[in-house]
């Protein structure tokens, strides 16, 4: 499948809170970042987690986020930023 | 609200920062779970591993050590997929308790 979304993008992480088992972490949920890069695509793990195939498969990417707007607290240099690798369904698009 | 195991950005307070060996059982359940979910013959996969883990209760996930969590896991898992047996299972740990000379 084509990716959705291409580096540069900025996207917004899904605010969802699944019961099952799932690969991102809580706090990004909410938080807008920007696509750093698009990775391979992989059997989806919320699938493969109860034994099924997982296809088609998902799209990884990875997506960077500003250190002090994950953290309202964080106190280290403003430029700081986090990388995390997040599905393409946990992703929708948050403007330019 | 965020699961029990989703722990990031919350306090942790200082990181133990020592190197430690792993024992031998350890390295051994590393080995398991990879034999477990190798693609060409694949038993279960490490999603199914953090499933489980996940599923463990905040309780026992805390009370648990790193591979404590993988071979609960592991052990969760083949019985489900009927790999394993409870009985075969309770047996062989009883043998084993024997064996250490502790209890189970």
């Amino acid at each position: 499948m084509r990716p959705r979304f291409v580096p540069g993008d900025t996207v917004r992480v899904r605010q969802a809170e699944p019961l099952g088992h799932c690969r991102t972490p809580g706090f990004v949920r909410g938080h807008s970042g920007r696509i750093e890069r698009v990775l391979d695509e992989f059997p989806n793990p919320e699938e493969r987690a109860y034994g099924r195939p997982g296809l088609p498969k998902v799209r990884l990417y990875r997506v960077r986020f500003s250190q002090p707007g994950l953290w309202p607290d964080y106190d280290g240099p403003a430029g700081d930023t986090l990388d995390v690798e997040i599905y393409e369904h946990w992703l929708e698009p948050a403007g330019p | 609200m965020r699961g029990f195991h989703d722990l990031g950005g919350l306090s942790a307070g200082p990181v133990d920062r020592d190197e430690k060996e792993p024992a031998l059982w350890e390295k051994r359940t590393h080995a398991l779970l990879m034999l477990l979910s190798d693609p060409q013959q694949e038993v279960m996969s490490v999603d199914e591993l953090r499933a489980g883990i996940e599923t463990l209760g905040e309780a026992e996930y805390g009370r648990l050590t790193y591979y404590e969590r993988w071979i609960t896991s592991i052990a969760n898992t083949l019985v489900r997929k009927g790999v394993l047996s409870v009985d075969e299972l309770g047996r062989k740990r009883a043998e084993v308790a024997a064996r250490e000379g502790g209890g189970a």
